[in-house]
């Protein structure tokens, strides 16, 4: 292969580094009008009344807009495909405010200035209510989080409004409590996940007005460009065909930026006065105000017989949605599908599961999406089984990981047709030095260096429902454009797919220029999430370079005077296999803008049938002070099976990042409320995610398998990466120092009094 | 009031309140580099030369800045591509959102401190916040970065 698979720079690259402004508050009107939200200092209240008169009057004041003055429909911010999983529960602003921070009035006006004066002088009066703060008293509590006779749900996902519940379900092969009673080992544990915040660089933001057709249009930072359009357009109850969305850069999404969190406020403020409009979240709004990783609770029972042979697996997952229910359905399934299915050969397996509203901030999706918390719950269990047994970690999963050809009834019975895990942790056990490490080594100093493993897979896309399509056309001097409308959010996605277009042209990728998401232009994509882009969308990208160059030979066959058939396109020119007629790929892009009825131009779709899940083993040592229970971060190995790299330059960095925000929610961030449901962690000052001097050292290898349904054997990379440092940092720290924690993030108290406890 | 001050090389003189913060001011002539990531003075993303010294402008007032010598990005063009380059060789500048105050620190660093190990490396940089890396492949970059301006001199 010439381009896929080479580490090519981004096409964007140059004006990110020279700081060029190409994001959303870089381009937005000066004149815009600045928006802002009053929030409720309540977890659970009515809102008896709103006093603006005051506020009103101070100069440069536009409108301040309140729950009278929205559409009583109620939507869900959360960007997935209609019909969305995630329950209609939200109003634009609505009566009754559901947590600390939730939405009272939208305030509009000339500055910043004169907006956050009119904000100190509405008078709220509310009517407070006890709010549900306890996520394991959320299901049937008195105290209902949506009364509301509006409230609905378009999916069978088992959800019911009035016992609190978002969504509810099971799925199970064979008698998990028959198998689990015969096994001569068994472990039963509970593990605690905490809500953990993207902390994107570049806060939620947006900026609206209209255009000279009467159209809304949109410029936001989002990861879901297409499906804010019916967002907006619910939200507003207008017609789709008024709304228009467009995706500059951005500046990181994690899946944070797949909730609608920004976009309604100045969205509305245009409809309603035909100004333009911004909104711009401060960090503390983006802490308080957003779409964090739902809280879990995981109950795990695991079971072995005396070989080590795991028999069975049993996953209950409770789930805290928060205050509203985006993505709480759909992140609650990974918990389970893409936990068990680590492991083969089971005789039965059961996962059961309640996602519960509660009066916090409303939950989303993180890279990792449910699958994260699963995971560590799974993999911490499995590695106290192995404690249990007492067998090496390692032993024991190199016996019962799902191998390459085996079905995985827990993962909708699919087959894993490309699955290099194996080679995967003999790699990583051999960069780590396991055998001679594991599992702890005495520093002499009062430190121990423990070190810990723990698998990991994810899916490529929704299987049957994600679908990508790209346009592709030829312009003068031969040159192409790329239409895409997944929406690169700085991992590269407009190169690596213009790589694989490279690739199938084979030209540059210079010859290839690529625009990213307008709603009005490009061609439908459901968006960059569920790691879906180069697997679904970069196999559009091969289809439309198929009949893209059957279209050129067509063309040529015309002013060559000869049979397709006999032709052959090389990239520069299309000759003929019998003689010497050939014409250049110029010449036919030149040719075509004058006197031609044939338009070479393609256009093709893609979803797939399946989400072959990409897999990976995590290695972590690490340093625990025996006097202060501080855990630090020593070496943490990768080691990723993604199916073939398209550029390995950026499929590492994915990599690197990925396990930087993981080490983030092992050792630090947490998302901590105050008793009466106020959040504390509002700023970086509390909130800490890691710096460079946090992350110790990670070295990352690739063992690819090839996936035969993916473009050039690729599977995804973007989500998996998170999903490994949390057990593994746990168990090091179990091996250096014999304190199990189950609760994330692992302080230095935790670990301190773990000690203390033996 | 006033303030009048040098900015990229251009003496520049701007209306602003009694309030305004430097980084604010930046935006408003026109240097979009500038960047903000925490209003708290934890992420370095907006991270301009202020008399030479690297200095978080959401931290200070504009009317500090009177007859002194302000560098944002857009007057590093030539430094920032060169950088740049090695950045972006990595695949480490991913969503470029923290780039900019990164690179003002990592060009602050090269004239400040003469063959830096990676550890001091790291401590210099450290209050530059990143999500997206996870910092090994800037440090590759920084790493290479240094050694051919080394190899220059």
């Amino acid at each position: 292969m010439q381009v896929v698979n080479q580490a090519i720079p981004k096409v964007d690259a140059k004006a990110l580094v020279t700081g060029k402004p190409v994001y959303t508050d870089d381009l937005a009107p000066k004149d815009c009008l600045e928006v802002k939200i009053l929030r409720s200092p309540h977890a659970h209240a009515l809102i008896k009344s709103i006093d603006k008169t005051r506020a009103l009057k101070v100069p440069g004041i536009e409108c301040i807009l309140t729950y009278e003055d929205c559409p009583d429909e109620r939507f869900t911010m959360a960007g997935q495909t209609y019909p969305e999983p995630s329950p209609y529960d939200r109003l634009i602003l609505d009566k009754r405010v559901r947590f600390v921070g939730d939405a009272v009035a939208i305030v509009a006006g000339k500055d910043k200035a004169c907006v956050t004066q009119a904000m100190k002088m509405i008078k709220v009066e509310y009517e407070i209510l006890e709010p549900v703060l306890d996520f394991r008293k959320a299901k049937d509590n008195d105290i209902l989080v949506h009364p509301e006779e509006n409230w609905k749900s378009l999916c069978p996902v088992g959800a019911d409004n009035k016992r609190n519940l978002c969504a509810c379900g099971k799925d199970e092969k064979g008698d998990i409590d028959e198998v689990l009673k015969n096994c001569d080992y068994v472990v039963e544990q509970t593990y605690h996940t905490k809500a953990c915040q993207q902390a994107m660089m570049e806060t939620f933001r947006t900026y609206t007005y209209m255009d000279v057709y009467g159209r809304l249009n949109v410029v936001s930072s989002t990861q879901v460009t297409f499906h804010v359009r019916r967002i907006l357009a619910n939200a507003l109850c207008i017609p789709k065909s008024k709304v228009r969305v467009v995706k500059p850069r951005i500046g990181g999404g994690f899946g944070a930026k797949q909730t609608s969190v920004s976009e309604v406020y100045p969205a509305l403020v245009t409809w309603k006065t035909g100004k333009p409009a911004k909104i711009i979240f401060t960090r503390e709004e983006s802490q308080i105000a957003s779409s964090p990783r739902h809280e879990m609770e995981i109950k795990v029972r695991v079971g072995a017989d005396k070989s080590g042979k795991i028999r069975g697996i049993d996953v209950y997952t409770l789930s805290n949605t928060g205050a509203f229910g985006e993505h709480g359905p759909t992140t609650v399934g990974l918990s389970g599908h893409k936990s068990i299915p680590l492991y083969g050969g089971l005789d039965a397996f059961r996962f059961s599961y309640d996602v519960v509203y509660t009066n916090v901030m409303s939950a989303g999706a993180y890279r990792g999406y449910g699958a994260t918390q699963g995971i560590f719950a799974v993999e911490s269990a499995v590695n106290e089984l192995a404690e249990k047994i007492g067998v090496d970690p390692v032993v024991l999963r190199e016996k019962n990981m799902v191998k390459e050809g085996e079905v995985m009834p827990a993962y909708y019975g699919e087959t894993a047709n490309s699955c290099a895990l194996d080679r995967c942790m003999a790699k990583a056990k051999e960069m780590m030095h396991w055998d001679e490490k594991y599992p702890c080594k005495d520093m002499g100093n009062g430190k121990v260096r423990g070190v810990g493993v723990a698998m990991a897979m994810q899916g490529s896309g929704i299987s049957a429902v994600d679908t990508g399509s790209v346009a592709m056309k030829v312009n003068d001097d031969g040159f192409y454009s790329l239409m895409i409308g997944a929406s690169d959010m700085g991992t590269g996605c407009d190169t690596i797919l213009a790589q694989m277009a490279a690739e199938c042209m084979n030209c540059s990728v210079d010859d290839i220029v690529v625009s990213g998401v307008d709603t009005d232009i490009s061609p439908y994509d459901t968006g960059s999430y569920a790691s879906s882009t180069t697997y679904v969308t970069g196999m559009a990208v091969i289809k439309t370079c198929e009949s893209l160059k059957k279209k050129i030979i067509f063309k040529a066959a015309k002013y060559l005077d000869c049979t397709e058939e006999e032709l052959e396109f090389d990239g520069k020119k299309v000759y003929s296999l019998k003689d010497q007629r050939e014409i250049t790929l110029r010449d036919i892009g030149n040719r075509v803008m004058c006197n031609n009825e044939d338009s070479l131009s393609a256009s093709e779709a893609h979803s797939s049938p399946v989400s072959p899940p990409p897999f990976m083993v995590g290695m972590a040592e690490v340093e625990v002070d025996t006097e202060t229970g501080k855990a630090t971060l020593i070496d943490y190995v990768a080691v990723v099976d993604c199916g073939t790299p398209i550029n390995p330059n950026l499929a590492r960095v994915q990599v690197e990042g990925g396990i930087a925000q993981g080490i983030g929610m092992a050792l630090y961030e947490d998302v901590v409320y105050s008793s009466s449901g106020k959040n504390y962690s509002n700023s970086f000052m509390q909130y800490k995610i890691p710096t460079r001097l946090d992350v110790g050292k990670i070295r990352v290898e690739f063992e690819s398998s090839y996936e035969p349904t993916g473009p050039f054997g690729a599977k995804s990379i973007g989500e998996i990466v998170i999903n490994t440092p949390s057990p593994a940092i746990a168990s090091a720290i179990s091996h250096a120092v014999g304190a199990k924690i189950r609760e994330l993030p692992i302080t230095p108290e935790k670990i301190y009094y773990g000690m203390k406890k033996q | 009031m006033e303030v009048k001050f040098n900015l990229n090389g251009k003496p520049v003189a701007a209306e602003i309140k009694a309030d305004t913060l430097l980084y604010d001011l930046l935006r408003e002539e026109g240097c979009y580099s500038v960047k903000c990531g925490c209003e708290t003075t934890n992420c370095g993303l907006c991270t301009v030369m202020l008399d030479g010294k690297p200095s978080l402008s959401c931290s200070i007032l504009a009317a500090r800045v009177e007859g002194r010598e302000v560098f944002t990005l857009e007057g590093l063009q030539k430094e920032a591509e060169e950088f740049g380059e090695f950045l972006a060789a990595e695949g480490a500048e991913q969503c470029g959102f923290c780039s900019p105050g990164f690179i003002m620190n990592v060009l602050a660093m090269a004239r400040e401190l003469d063959e830096p190990d990676m550890e001091e490396i790291k401590e210099y940089l450290s209050g530059n916040l990143c999500r997206c890396s996870g910092y090994m492949g800037q440090m590759r970059a920084v790493e290479k970065y240094i050694k051919t301006k080394r190899e220059d001199r």
